[in-house]
């Protein structure tokens, strides 16, 4: 008992009247830190008490304003400034349609704010351990009786003088009451195995969700986000067809839209007497023969056709297209090469049309005539 | 009984002490419960499972499983929504309303009331979610930075909804919370360490209970608190259904583009949720021997608050008729001839003959004050105030601007299954409320019986009404 530090000591009292007139009473003895305890509130006691008003309805409107605040910033953040929608050619910022979630985010913030402050600022909840707790004392006020405490802490204390006081102001039970020793010395500390335990088993739970969630319970029915369908896609294996393929090889002899195949494959002579550019010089025409070029030829053969390849020596360089030779070839003959490519030049059949082909040749030939401009051409 | 209307009577019949209220109300948590509860909660978990069948056949095949057609694309779902966040109104009107009114009357019922509003709204906000169609998606209707860079529509009435619904849940779940700390105390303290049970329910006690120490420094703040928390909640209610009824109201369809729509809902709303409240404290009372807590007077009194919304109810019913014929737009008044005379008749005169004719029998006290009599009016008035929410989404949208495209809706199975399993959800919620908290408000009720507050003179009147809130 002795080496235990006193909180406080109690009195009961068994009448509302009683209670408010031993509060009044305590005021008068100068006593500070003293509380009432009532299983409900008992009017008048905070003017008995001597309590100021409790602040709480400021806490409330300044947490308002800081929701309503919060509020139309979040709206127009998102909706003016983030990602502005046109909706029915209405303003990106219509404050009327704007009031009702205002209102509501108001009303959340303030009231829970004002709930938490309560508890945490104002009580400094929660607290299961105040001495109070588990007391005769603590069952008989929160079921039918009025109690008082006054506490150790308090600048006028003196434990038999306030015992003799709370008698005489008609106070029964007068008790005690003692810090709990065990509690003041229990060090609680990080590496508490308990503590550690319970880390551990929540950790791996919320691993184990976590990977169930994300790598099982999405690709469920009817979770799949809709990617489980019954087409085949593609790198798909097919279990319709022995051989796997969902696709079909075309017909022997089948011709693509579009494409005719290219009657001279082995014959450059042929080629080049025969095929004619069917297309004039014009502006669509060397646009795109121009786009096409840079995108497939200029790589190797140089934006003008210099043959000094951007491909830093991983490729052979390729001869110039401004000597004598390629000048002189007939177009068919460069339709050849592009077609069924030229020694190390692969072909380009596959990337551009019978149409691109004729316009990339266009082009090169208006390099040529560029690079390679006569006196007459000034006239 | 002849009132003496300068003394106000005590809210609660006889003179019961502090004692004997605890034991009154927490009687059903310390006991286990008889073979009559199993039933009951045997009978709400079948609905339930009803309910949760047909919502999974609805999620793993589409919901092509529901009524839902072209053009009445809003059915059940939007239906048992409006029908349910009604449900809750009431709540909060008892809790925070009549709080701020001072109606000490709302002490015995206000905590029940409020944990219906509770799973009402709960219950509510399962349909917004399931018709979706693809729940998994609605983590979308809360604003939050994602990978598409796509923000919520704040513009939108729906997205209002989703908005006004889930802070009047968390509002009014504080609140909730907030008065059963008290009691959770009280219930902790009653509890011997003696046995393993005990000892788990007394842990439990103490971490909801925060560590309430019943001191006065604490219930000063904490009156404080719950007046700032009415204050908030007054105009929180109004707007949730007001809100809800903008839906309909901001658009275009026409039955569903007029202003009465947001107070006519909200009467709505108390209107349905004073009966169901109504009709779950005649059961409650009866079965834990509390008619000396819930009074007759105060059923009573709940009874002219259904009379009163329904009566504004019918106010609004006729409204309607009168404005869609003083705006002499063809199609409005065409709408509303359809309610009442085109395909869906049965269902218009029922919500007519619910919510308008049968309240009217409680203007004869003898009837008011009749029990069963009671029950079965506040039945019908829920049955009508669910018809009520039916005449409008189904008539409106089943026959609007364009003639050919007009079509007949009907539920199918699946819908009424998922209106089945809301009850089942509702009352299951309900029963375990009733034995795992105090339904009653312990503290309110002990600060209203006879005898708890000190006597007037020696106070002086002027020095407490100024202060207590
Ligand atoms: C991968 C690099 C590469 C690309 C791309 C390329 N070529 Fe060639 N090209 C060469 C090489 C290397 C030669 C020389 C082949 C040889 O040794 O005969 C060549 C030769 C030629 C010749 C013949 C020149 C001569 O003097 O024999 C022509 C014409 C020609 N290319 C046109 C084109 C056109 C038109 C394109 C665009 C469609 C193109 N090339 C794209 C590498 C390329």
């Amino acid at each position: 008992m002795d080496n235990k530090i006193l909180h406080s000591v109690t009195a009961i009292f068994h009448t509302p009247d009683d209670i408010i007139k031993a509060a009044k009473a305590v005021v008068k003895a100068g006593y500070k830190k003293f509380d009432v305890h009532t299983p409900y509130p008992v009017h008048g006691m905070d003017q008995a008490m001597k309590l100021k008003r409790s602040p709480l309805g400021y806490f409330a409107f300044a947490l308002g304003v800081i929701g309503a605040t919060l509020g139309l910033l979040l709206m127009y953040w998102t909706m003016t400034v983030d990602y502005p929608l046109n909706i029915g050619g209405k303003p990106t910022f219509p404050l009327p349609a704007f009031v009702p979630v205002t209102f509501e985010i108001t009303v959340l913030l303030a009231s829970v704010a004002t709930v938490v402050s309560m508890i945490v600022i104002f009580f400094k909840f929660p607290n299961n351990s105040h001495p109070l707790h588990d007391t005769e004392y603590m069952k008989q006020v929160s079921s039918d009786k009025y109690g008082l405490t006054i506490e150790a802490a308090d600048p006028n204390f003196d434990f038999e003088k306030v015992k003799d006081f709370l008698s005489k102001i008609g106070g029964t039970n007068v008790e005690a009451i003692y810090y709990d020793n065990d509690e003041i010395n229990s060090k609680l500390t990080l590496l508490e195995p308990k503590f550690l335990t319970g880390l551990a088993v929540i950790s791996v739970l919320v691993i184990t969700i976590t990977y169930f969630s994300l790598n099982k319970l999405m690709f469920m029915q009817p979770f799949n986000w809709m990617m489980d369908q019954q087409k085949i896609t593609a790198m798909k294996v097919s279990t319709f067809f022995d051989d796997g393929f969902s696709m079909r090889l075309p017909v022997e002899g089948t011709v693509a839209r579009g494409f005719k195949p290219y009657p001279y494959p082995d014959s450059v002579e042929l080629a080049s007497r025969v095929l004619v550019n069917p297309l004039e010089f014009s502006d669509v025409n060397l646009e795109n023969g121009k786009r096409k070029y840079n995108t497939f030829c200029s790589p190797c053969h140089d934006y003008h056709g210099n043959g000094v390849a951007r491909l830093n020596g991983q490729f052979p360089n390729p001869p110039s297209l401004h000597t004598d030779k390629v000048r002189e070839w007939s177009d068919g003959h460069l339709y050849h090469i592009i077609t069924v490519g030229q020694n190390t030049m692969p072909s380009y059949d596959k990337q551009l049309t019978q149409e691109e082909k004729w316009q990339v040749i266009l082009y090169v030939r208006a390099l040529q005539r560029a690079l390679n401009a006569q006196e007459g051409d000034l006239q | 009984m002849a009132t003496d209307i300068t003394h106000e009577v005590s809210v609660i019949e006889g003179k019961p002490t502090l004692k004997e209220i605890d034991a009154t109300i927490i009687k059903p948590m310390d006991e286990m419960p008889n073979i009559k509860f199993y039933i009951a909660i045997g009978f709400t978990l079948t609905l339930l499972l009803i309910g949760v069948i047909s919502l999974g056949m609805a999620f793993y095949r589409g919901l092509g499983l529901w009524g839902v057609n072209n053009p009445v694309g809003w059915g059940f779902a939007i239906i048992n929504f409006v029908f349910w966040v009604g449900i809750g109104h009431a709540g909060t009107l008892i809790s925070a309303i009549l709080f701020l009114f001072r109606q000490k009357w709302r002490t015995g019922i206000a905590r029940f009331a409020e944990g219906m509003t509770i799973f009402a709204v709960m219950t509510a906000g399962l349909f917004p979610l399931i018709h979706v169609g693809r729940p998994w998606l609605d983590g979308y209707l809360m604003p939050h930075p994602n990978q598409h860079n796509l923000w919520v529509n704040f513009t939108s009435p729906l997205l209002w909804d989703v908005f006004a619904v889930s802070t009047y849940f968390t509002v009014s779940f504080v609140f909730w919370y907030m008065g059963l700390v008290p009691d959770f105390a009280t219930m902790r303290d009653r509890l011997k360490n003696s046995t393993i049970v005990s000892k788990v329910k007394k842990t439990i006690y103490s971490v909801l209970s925060l560590g309430w120490r019943f001191s006065n420094r604490h219930w000063s703040h904490y009156e404080m608190m719950y007046l700032v928390l009415a204050g908030f909640a007054t105009p929180l209610v109004l707007s949730v259904h007001t809100i809800v009824s903008f839906d309909f109201a901001v658009s275009i369809v026409p039955g569903w583009h007029t202003t009465i729509f947001p107070p006519y809902f909200v009467a709505g709303a108390v209107f349905s949720g004073f009966a169901m409240v109504q009709n779950a404290l005649i059961i409650i009372r009866k079965v834990f021997n509390m008619e000396h807590i819930v009074t007759l007077d105060t059923l009573e009194k709940m009874n002219k608050v259904i009379i009163v919304t329904g009566m504004m109810v019918g106010y609004a019913y006729g409204m309607e008729f009168f404005i869609a014929w003083y705006s002499g737009h063809e199609v409005e008044s065409f709408a509303f001839l359809n309610r009442a005379f085109g395909p869906y008749t049965w269902a218009y005169w029922i919500m007519v003959s619910c919510n308008v004719i049968f309240p009217q029998f409680f203007w004869i006290k003898k009837l008011r004050r009749n029990i069963p009599f009671m029950f079965v009016v506040a039945v019908l008035v829920n049955v009508g105030m669910w018809f009520e929410r039916f005449v409008i989404t189904v008539t409106s949208l089943s026959r609007d601007y364009l003639p050919s495209s007009w079509a007949y809706y009907v539920p199918t199975i699946y819908d009424i299954g998922l209106l089945i399993g809301s009850f089942g959800f509702f009352f299951t919620l309900l029963l375990l409320f009733t034995r795992t908290m105090p339904v009653i408000s312990i503290a309110e009720v002990k600060s209203v019986v006879a005898g708890s507050q000190p006597t007037r003179h020696k106070l002086g009147h002027h020095e407490e009404d100024e202060h207590n809130g």
